[in-house]
C-alpha cells in the first residue's frame, strides 16, 4: 500500500509540474464543449430567433403562392426575400450566397383550381348531381413543379427536412382547395356557420417526454453535448497517459523501476489513481460549465438534481475504461511518435463509432455492431440514460459493468505484455 | 556471493553473442570491475545480473538466490545504478530519492534520514529541493547513485557510474562507494576509466567479445603482463589497439 501511495504521489507531482499540460487537460475540453454546444444549440431549440433567409420567386401571384408565403411566414423559421428572376435566385444559391430558393411556377393557382374543379365535378356527376358543364379529366393536364434550389454545400438532412416541410405545405393547400371546390359545387356559402368540411387535421401527433415527478424532461443541446464531449475529453486522457509511460521508458526511470522490488501493477496503479482524478475533475468542470456558464452566455443549462451520484459513477467507470486503454497503449508503444498520434486518432474513431457525432441508429448495420463494442458507446448510453431517460443506478449497471470489465482486461493485457517483454 | 555459470546472451537481431559462456565467481566484499572496449558485453552482463535482460542460456545466483525463484527477495538485496540518469527531471532530488526509496519499502524517518545523510555526503543537501533538470551532469550522477544505495544493498551494480563527470564529482562518488564497500556491500562495476578501476577495484575482469580474457587482482595483472606498467597497458595488450566502433 505504501508503494502504491508513493507511486500515486509521484504521478501527482509529475502532473502538477507540467502546468501547460494541466491547463490543456482541463481548459481544452471545456472550450470544446462551449464551442460545440453553441454551434449545435439552434438544432435543439424549438423556438428560435434565427430565421433562414429564403429567396422566393413568385411567378404565380395567386391564391396558392399567397398560401405558400403565408405558411412560410407563419413557420417563423424563414425570412422570405422575394425577387423576380429565377436565374438570379439560382446564381445566388449555387454560388453559396444563399442557402435556399423556392420558385413558384406561373398559373399555379389557376391550374390547381381548374384541376380540382374537374376532379370534384367528375365525382359529383357520378353521384348523379347535375353539373352546369361537363368537366373532362385528361391525363395530359400539365403538372406544375415548385422548384427548389439548394446550396450545393447543404447537408442532405437539411434538404430533406425543407423538402418534407414544403411538400406537406403544398398537400395542405391542395386539400384545402378540394374542400373549397366541394363546398362551392354544393352551392354552400363559406361562412363559419355553414362549414360542410372540417378542414383542421383530424389526426395529429404529440411528443410524450419522459417525466421526473410531474415535470417533463425536455432534452436540450447542453444535455446532449455535456455527456458526449465530457466522454470525449475523458477518453482523450489516453494521449497524455500513454506519453507519460513512454517518457518513463525513454528517460531511464522505468529501467530503474524494473530493478526495484515493485510490481508493474503498482506502477500502473499510481497512474490510474491520478489520471482517474484528472478525468473526474474534467467532468466536474464540464458540469460546472453546463450549470453556471451556459446560462450566462445564452445556452441552455442542465438539470443534475438527484442525478449527481449516478453521473459521477458513469464518469468514474468511463475514466477507468479510458485509463485502461491509455495504460495498454503506453505499455506497447516504444516512442511518443507512436503513442500520441495513435492515441488521438483512436479516440476520434471510438467517438465516431460510439455515437458521439452521429447517432448509432442511423449508422450502417456493420457500424452499429461495431459501436456495441466501443467503450465510448457504453459510457454515452449510460450518460444518456441518466441525463435524458432519468434512469436509476440499477439501469446503468450493464453499461458500467462493461466499462469496468474493459479496464480490467486492458490492465491485465498491459501487465502480461510487460511481463512477456521483460521476463528474466 | 555471486556465481555465474556459462551465461550467454544473443540478441534477436544480432549475428553474434553479446555474452558467451561466461563464468565468474565474485566473493562477498569484493569490488569487482568489469572492463572492456565498447560492445564487449559489460552492460549486457550487468543487465542480466540485475533482471533487465533474460539470458539466452546459463545461470547465476546472487547470495544463493535467483530471479526465477526469488525475484522480490533478490531485488531487495541488490542496488542498481544504471548508466543513464534514471531520474524524473521535473522532480526535485529529494522527491526522486523519496520515490525510489519507497519502492524498496523505506518510509517515514528511516527514508528521510537515509536521503538526508546521502545527500549530505554527496554534497547535495543544499540542492535537495531543486529540480534535477537544473543539475549539472556530475550532480545528476550523484543523485543517480544515491537512488541505488538508499536501501543499503548487499550487492551494488554500477554501470559506468563516473562517466562524463568532473574530477571532483568522481572523487566524491568513488569515496562514497569505498565507504559502502567497507560497510559490507559487494560492488560490481563497469568502467572505461582504467586508472580509476586499477585503484578502486579489488578484482577486475577484462571482457572482450562477450568472453572474459583475463581476470584477477589489478596489481597481479599488471605484474603478469609483460611490459605493462599499469592496467591500461594490460587492457591494450589483451584487447588490441583496433577501434571498436559498432552500431
Amino acid at each position: 500500500m505504501h508503494k502504491l501511495w508513493a507511486s500515486t504521489y509521484k504521478e501527482m507531482l509529475l502532473i502538477s509540474r507540467d502546468i501547460g499540460g494541466v491547463a490543456i487537460l482541463f481548459i481544452m475540453p471545456v472550450l470544446l464543449l462551449v464551442v460545440i454546444t453553441s454551434v449545435q444549440d439552434s438544432t435543439f431549440k424549438t423556438i428560435t430567433d434565427f430565421k433562414l433567409p429564403v429567396l422566393l420567386v413568385d411567378n404565380d401571384q395567386g391564391e396558392v403562392s399567397k398560401s405558400i408565403i403565408d405558411n412560410l411566414d407563419d413557420s417563423n423559421a424563414f425570412e422570405i426575400i422575394q425577387i423576380d428572376s429565377e436565374d438570379e435566385a439560382r446564381d445566388a444559391v449555387f454560388s453559396g450566397k444563399q442557402q435556399l430558393a423556392i420558385i413558384i411556377p406561373e398559373n399555379l393557382s389557376a391550374s390547381l383550381q381548374e384541376k380540382v374543379d374537374k376532379n370534384v365535378g367528375s365525382v359529383l356527376e357520378r353521384f348523379g348531381l347535375d353539373q352546369e358543364e361537363e368537366k373532362v379529366i385528361t391525363k395530359d393536364d400539365p403538372k406544375h413543379e415548385v422548384r427548389l434550389y439548394f446550396d450545393p454545400a447543404s447537408q442532405q438532412s437539411f434538404k430533406n427536412s425543407i423538402k418534407n416541410g414544403i411538400d406537406k405545405m403544398i398537400s395542405q393547400i391542395e386539400i384545402q382547395s378540394i374542400y373549397n371546390a366541394f363546398q362551392n359545387e354544393l352551392g354552400e356559402d363559406e361562412s363559419e356557420d355553414n362549414i360542410l368540411f372540417e378542414t383542421d387535421g383530424f389526426i395529429s401527433f404529440v411528443e410524450i417526454l419522459p417525466t421526473k415527478g410531474n415535470k417533463e424532461i425536455i432534452p436540450n443541446s447542453a444535455q446532449h453535448n455535456i455527456p458526449a464531449w465530457a466522454l470525449f475529453a475523458i477518453f482523450f486522457i489516453i494521449v497524455p497517459l500513454s506519453i507519460n509511460i513512454v517518457k518513463e521508458k525513454n528517460q531511464g526511470t522505468f529501467v530503474r523501476l524494473r530493478t526495484n522490488p515493485v510490481p508493474y501493477a503498482i506502477v500502473l496503479g499510481g497512474k490510474t489513481i491520478v489520471y482517474l482524478g484528472v478525468s473526474l475533475i474534467q467532468f466536474t468542470l464540464m458540469l460546472l460549465v453546463g450549470l453556471y456558464l451556459f446560462p450566462l452566455i445564452g445556452l441552455p443549462n442542465i438539470d443534475v438534481s438527484g442525478k449527481l451520484a449516478t453521473l459521477y459513477a458513469v464518469a468514474l467507470f468511463s475514466g477507468l475504461a479510458a485509463i485502461g486503454l491509455g495504460l495498454l497503449l503506453g505499455t506497447i508503444a516504444k516512442t511518443q511518435e507512436q503513442s500520441a498520434p495513435f492515441g488521438s486518432i483512436m479516440v476520434v474513431i471510438l467517438a465516431a463509432i460510439g455515437g458521439v457525432w452521429v447517432p448509432v441508429f442511423v449508422m450502417p448495420k456493420f457500424m452499429q455492431l461495431l459501436s456495441r463494442i466501443s467503450p465510448m458507446n457504453w459510457g454515452l448510453e449510460a450518460f444518456y440514460d441518466v441525463f435524458l431517460r432519468n434512469a436509476s443506478f440499477v439501469k446503468i449497471l450493464p453499461e458500467i459493468s462493461l466499462l469496468l470489465l474493459f479496464f480490467i482486461v486492458t490492465l491485465l493485457i498491459s501487465i502480461i505484455y510487460n511481463r512477456s517483454q521483460n521476463a528474466v | 556471493m555471486i556465481e555465474i555459470v556459462k551465461l550467454s546472451k544473443k540478441y534477436k537481431a544480432a549475428e553474434d553473442y553479446a555474452v558467451r559462456d561466461l563464468s565468474l565467481k565474485i566473493k562477498k566484499g569484493e569490488i569487482y570491475g568489469l572492463l572492456g572496449p565498447n560492445g564487449a558485453g559489460k552492460t549486457t552482463l550487468i543487465s542480466m545480473l540485475t533482471s533487465l535482460l533474460k539470458p539466452t542460456s546459463g545461470r547465476f545466483t546472487i547470495n544463493g538466490l535467483n530471479f526465477q525463484e526469488n525475484k522480490t527477495e533478490l531485488k531487495n538485496i541488490i542496488g542498481v545504478v544504471p548508466q543513464e540518469y534514471a531520474l524524473y527531471p521535473t522532480l526535485t532530488a529529494y522527491e526522486n530519492l523519496s520515490y525510489f526509496g519507497s519502492m524498496y519499502g523505506l518510509k517515514g524517518s528511516s527514508l528521510k534520514n537515509s536521503i538526508t545523510a546521502h545527500l549530505e555526503i554527496m554534497g547535495l543537501l543544499k540542492f535537495a529541493n531543486k529540480k534535477t533538470s537544473t543539475f549539472s551532469g556530475g550532480m545528476k550522477r550523484r543523485v543517480n547513485l544515491i537512488a541505488g544505495i538508499l536501501h543499503k544493498p548487499k550487492v551494488l551494480f554500477l554501470d559506468e557510474p563516473t562517466v562524463g563527470v568532473d574530477v571532483q564529482s568522481k572523487n566524491v562518488i568513488i569515496d562514497h562507494l569505498e565507504r559502502l564497500n567497507q560497510e559490507g556491500t559487494t560492488i560490481i562495476y563497469t568502467s572505461h576509466h582504467l586508472n580509476e578501476a586499477e585503484f578502486f577495484c579489488t578484482h577486475v575482469a577484462i571482457i572482450d567479445r562477450g568472453k572474459i580474457i583475463v581476470k584477477g587482482i589489478p596489481s597481479d595483472l599488471v605484474k603478469n603482463q609483460e611490459g605493462a606498467n599499469n592496467l591500461e597497458d594490460v587492457f591494450l595488450a589483451q584487447t588490441g589497439k583496433a577501434l571498436r566502433d559498432y552500431a
